[in-house]
């Protein structure tokens, strides 16, 4: 194997240098200078996530193990970017003393669950999927368990592990049935057909995805999971595992199974209005800010649907987008939220009551990214809902999408809940006036950005969409 | 380069006023920008008419087109005709003088005037927008500030009528979202889909397609222009709703529904509502007849004028649904001479309610003694909405009855004169208002002592008069302004 070729696994090099580094300098630091390897991980990453934005080759390696394209290196910088911001918010967190000798853990888990994630994108081949997957799913059980002094939090683990492995076990039932069906586990090479069997395969490997993207009726673990995980590791679940699960998803869906389309149609169709509207009900009685960020994820699990379900070139570049706003997005929501639980430990809605009083920054930054949410203009979520009520509108499925916009009203009341508590209660006891450090406030400000421009920057859209073309 | 000010201009006093020093910086800001707004608009009206009179026949003037989506075909295409014009004429108005009308707001100015004028800014992106998705953009923007406003400085069951009111508009643009991919995705310009309507309207979509999307269409913009029975939200909306807000509300962003389904839903999608126009004149009567019923048993004066409101605004989407050029023309001058009046009576009731402290119309009497000059433009705005001659409600209300009954058919008779009836009714609640708030002895010994009008509520209402005289005295030229656009509009 040539220098070249290894260098089309760049992506994944970087990630694993910056693990490797950040394991020996742990080994290496004096011990109460620990608190400089924060600074140290989010440096190495920034350094990594402008990496990943230059030109690359792009190819196969491992006999078509291993695949990377336009698109694929794209997915990847996307979720490279959220986890740097969630690295950035993590800052303070990081700080109590609790967790003083475990900071280089909390990165080096991540990191690990991260370069799965690329894996698993880039895999061209059903069990390097799976590794990728399994790489992605436990490092992150073992950080929703990282508070250890708090029994939610345990919790939160020890569900994240089993209903991952409940899924992993039914997705990789999917795959052998999928190998029964075609003798083949190649992507490149794998044919589908519209016999009954390859038709089960599908279904129990899209259900294990779907543990993954939290679709209903797969979603019972997220809001207890997303309630007792550390707020960090919540916006990881969300954002990346969520992006993650739904890339693959998009690029399986398109390559793999064309030929039964019609069928995951329906059941993508189906799975939609289950998703939005059972996430829609459940978020609105929430009273955890977390849980009910988790129910609004569901949600918008649900609308991501939308896109795939038609199956198109411009469907799939809007889902596309719609994760990238999504990350901004749902990141700036998780950062307020971890601010200010960070700040006073209060985490209800009722808590956020006269916010706006307190700490006006920080409740515009709640509201920008809720309204993104909601899909309000001219914010980036706007843009992204509309896009994929186009590409739904394209397949001509217009009462799928009366439903969805009939759901992205009841969202509108849920979110506005939130924007009501911190801009019109009053409250006795308000959270007091704070400021956040450094590294929180640059996060803040690189997701408020995000949500202001990308959807008036229209060449990002078209980026993606011709990088779809071919799909 | 004029309208493009005319969404930057706004734009940028907003952001102006969120860092202000003071409250002074914060209301001299906001006038400055919004003086700048007004002057604007005038000049637009200039020059407009200017090119017409030099034989511009073109349907749309000063149209620019920026590339904005290419991938999807969605363009920043903005360009006015008569309608948008005297659209943005009557928003720069109401908004100039909503900032006098609020100069007293006390708590969080800051953001309240920034979120009015921000309001502002998606009413003017709305006119001059010919790109469906452009235009869809800035019905939302106009909205959703409205929940802020209410909710915040609202008064009353604040919280409640903040929340339906946005939901219900919200629903209503739901509506919109399927109505106008219906539209692209049936539309064929050159081989790709269109959000532009100008190149909408040379298409003919087939009678099927028209039959679910027009409906679709007309109730999404319907909703926000008081569609019975979807007006509910209305006269909660503006009775918990600051002064300001009210004004803007009632006097422009209720508007939007009229101006859409006459643009949108009509022009689009002609044969479908030739074919279901019935089934909408009879809701529309139903606005026009129940608002004015509804008034009678009200005795707050915000509620009062909030189901007149309804009852005016059902009868330009009465008018609209007429389909033919003179009761259109109707509708445009009625949404004008509505958002006028609407305007002054809102701001009246405000200026009202900060001396009295009451808004109950028995609570209060013989405020003509101690109060004349608000008292006497408040008669004013009475006589206007009843229509009487010389103001401009007569213009507009004469306009719309006389094309609705160029229909020779007896449906189209008979509703017509269900409709003329309102305004029975509507002399009656006006006079017996006036009578009992104006007129009478002094019923509160407090009230001898209430303060004259000061200088910029002055400002606001006589702005507001001379507008509504001067369309009441001279309306030719809007008339004929308008005119020549619906042509191409209702072709």
């Amino acid at each position: 194997m040539s220098l070249n070729e290894l260098m089309i696994m760049r992506h994944e090099w970087a990630l694993v240098a910056v693990a490797l580094i950040l394991l020996i300098a742990e080994i290496g630091m004096n011990e109460n200078r620990k608190q400089n390897i924060k600074l140290f991980a989010c440096v190495l990453m920034t350094l990594v996530t402008v990496l990943g934005f230059l030109p690359a080759d792009t190819g196969t390696v491992f006999g078509n193990m291993y695949v990377t394209d336009p698109l694929r290196i794209l997915m990847k910088n996307i979720l490279n970017v959220g986890v740097l911001i969630i690295f950035l918010q993590s800052f303070s967190w990081l700080k109590q003393p609790n967790y003083q000798d475990r900071i280089t853990e909390f990165y080096l888990l991540m990191l690990s669950s991260l370069i799965g994630v690329s894996y698993m994108i880039s895999s061209g081949h059903f069990l390097m999927f799976y590794l990728g997957l399994e790489l992605t799913t436990i490092p992150i059980a073992a950080l929703a368990a990282y508070e250890q002094f708090k029994s939610k939090s345990a919790e939160a683990g020890i569900k994240l592990i089993l209903s991952s492995a409940f899924s992993s076990a039914i997705l990789l039932f999917g795959i052998s049935i999928l190998f029964a069906a075609s003798g083949n586990l190649y992507f490149n090479s794998y044919e589908s057909s519209d016999s009954i069997i390859n038709v089960l395969g599908f279904i129990f490997f899209f259900s294990g995805l779907a543990f993954k993207i939290s679709i209903v009726p797969f979603h019972l673990w997220t809001a207890d999971v997303y309630e007792g995980s550390p707020t960090s590791v919540t916006s990881y679940l969300s954002v990346i595992s969520k992006g993650s699960a739904v890339f693959i998803l998009v690029i399986v869906l398109t390559t793999l199974f064309r030929v039964i389309q019609p069928m995951w149609q329906e059941v993508l169709y189906a799975t939609s209005i289950l998703t939005m509207t059972i996430g829609n009900l459940f978020a609105i009685r929430q009273q955890n800010v977390k849980r009910f960020l988790a129910f609004s994820s569901i949600a918008q699990a649900g609308f991501i649907m939308l896109g795939i379900v038609g199956g198109t070139a411009l469907g799939m570049a809007t889902v596309i987008y719609f994760v990238l706003v999504y990350v901004f997005s749902n990141l700036a929501a998780f950062g307020v939220v971890q601010a200010v639980e960070q700040a006073s430990g209060k985490v209800t809605v009722d808590d956020y009551n006269g916010l706006y009083k307190t700490n006006p920054k920080l409740s515009l930054v709640m509201m920008l990214a809720l309204f993104s949410l909601a899909g309000i203009p001219p914010l980036a979520g706007f843009f992204g809902k509309f896009f994929l009520f186009t590409a739904v509108a394209e397949s001509g499925f217009y009462v799928l999408l009366g439903v969805a916009v009939l759901n992205t009203v009841i969202s509108l009341y849920y979110y506005l809940l939130v924007v009501k508590a911190m801009f019109i209660n009053s409250s006795d006891t308000p959270v007091t006036a704070f400021t956040s450090d450094m590294a929180m406030r640059i996060s803040l400000v690189v997701c408020s950005v995000g949500i202001l421009v990308i959807g008036f920057y229209s060449p990002v859209f078209a980026y993606i969409k011709e990088l779809c073309v071919g799909i | 380069m004029i309208l493009i000010a005319l969404i930057v201009i706004p734009a940028l006093t907003a952001l102006a006023v969120m860092f202000a020093r003071d409250a002074r910086q914060t209301k001299s800001l906001s006038a400055v920008g919004m003086s700048i707004q007004l002057i604007l608009s005038f000049y637009l009206l200039y020059i407009f008419l200017k090119e017409r009179a030099f034989g511009n026949t073109e349907p749309v003037l000063f149209g620019k087109r920026f590339e904005w989506y290419p991938g999807l075909n969605i363009n920043f295409d903005i360009g006015v005709d008569g309608i948008s014009v005297a659209m943005i004429l009557l928003t720069s108005i109401v908004i100039f003088t909503g900032i006098f009308a609020s100069w007293e707001v006390k708590e969080q100015f800051r953001e309240f005037f920034a979120s009015l004028i921000i309001l502002a800014t998606g009413v003017f992106g709305f006119f001059i927008s010919l790109d469906l998705f452009v235009m869809f953009l800035f019905f939302e923007l106009a909205v959703i500030p409205m929940y802020l406003l209410i909710g915040i400085w609202g008064s009353g069951k604040k919280e409640y009528s903040a929340m339906k009111l946005t939901l219900m508009l919200m629903a209503g643009s739901a509506l919109l979202v399927v109505g106008i991919l219906g539209i692209y995705f049936h539309s064929d310009v050159n081989g790709t889909h269109s959000f532009n309507i100008l190149e909408l309207a040379n298409q003919n979509f087939s009678i099927e397609m028209q039959r679910i999307f027009f409906p679709i269409t007309f109730i999404g913009f319907g909703v926000i222009g008081a569609l019975f029975p979807f007006h509910t939200w209305s006269p909660d909306g503006h009775s918990s709703a600051p002064t300001a807000v009210s004004m803007l509300h009632a006097g422009v962003l209720m508007k939007l529904g009229g101006y859409g389904c006459l643009k949108v839903a009509i022009a689009l999608m002609p044969e479908a509502a030739h074919e279901l126009s019935w089934i909408f004149l009879i809701l529309t009567s139903i606005s026009v007849i129940y608002g004015a019923l509804g008034v009678i048993a009200q005795s707050d004066l915000k509620y009062i004028n909030a189901y007149s409101s309804v009852s005016h605004c059902g009868l330009v989407l009465f008018a609209v649904l007429m389909l033919n050029e003179t009761a259109a023309n109707g509708a445009v001058l009625q949404m004008i001479s509505h958002g006028l009046m609407t305007a002054l009576f809102f701001a009246l009731i405000g200026m009202l309610y900060s001396r009295t402290h009451t808004r109950i119309v028995h609570e209060m009497g013989g405020l003509m003694k101690v109060l004349p000059f608000l008292s006497v433009c408040y008669v004013i705005a009475g006589l206007a909405s009843l229509g009487l001659p010389g103001l401009s409600g007569f213009v507009a209300e004469m306009t719309i009855f006389v094309g609705a009954f160029q229909h020779p058919d007896m449906f189209h008779r008979v509703i017509t004169i269900v409709a003329i009836s309102s305004i029975v009714v509507t002399a009656v609640y006006i006079l017996r208002v006036v009578g009992s708030l104006l007129m009478g002895p002094i019923k509160n010994e407090a009230y001898q002592h209430l303060e004259p009008a000061k200088w910029h509520e002055k400002l606001a209402t006589v702005t507001l008069i001379v507008a509504i005289v001067i369309i009441g005295i001279a309306p030719l030229w809007l008339s004929d302004m308008i005119m020549e656009s619906l042509g191409a509009i209702l072709d």
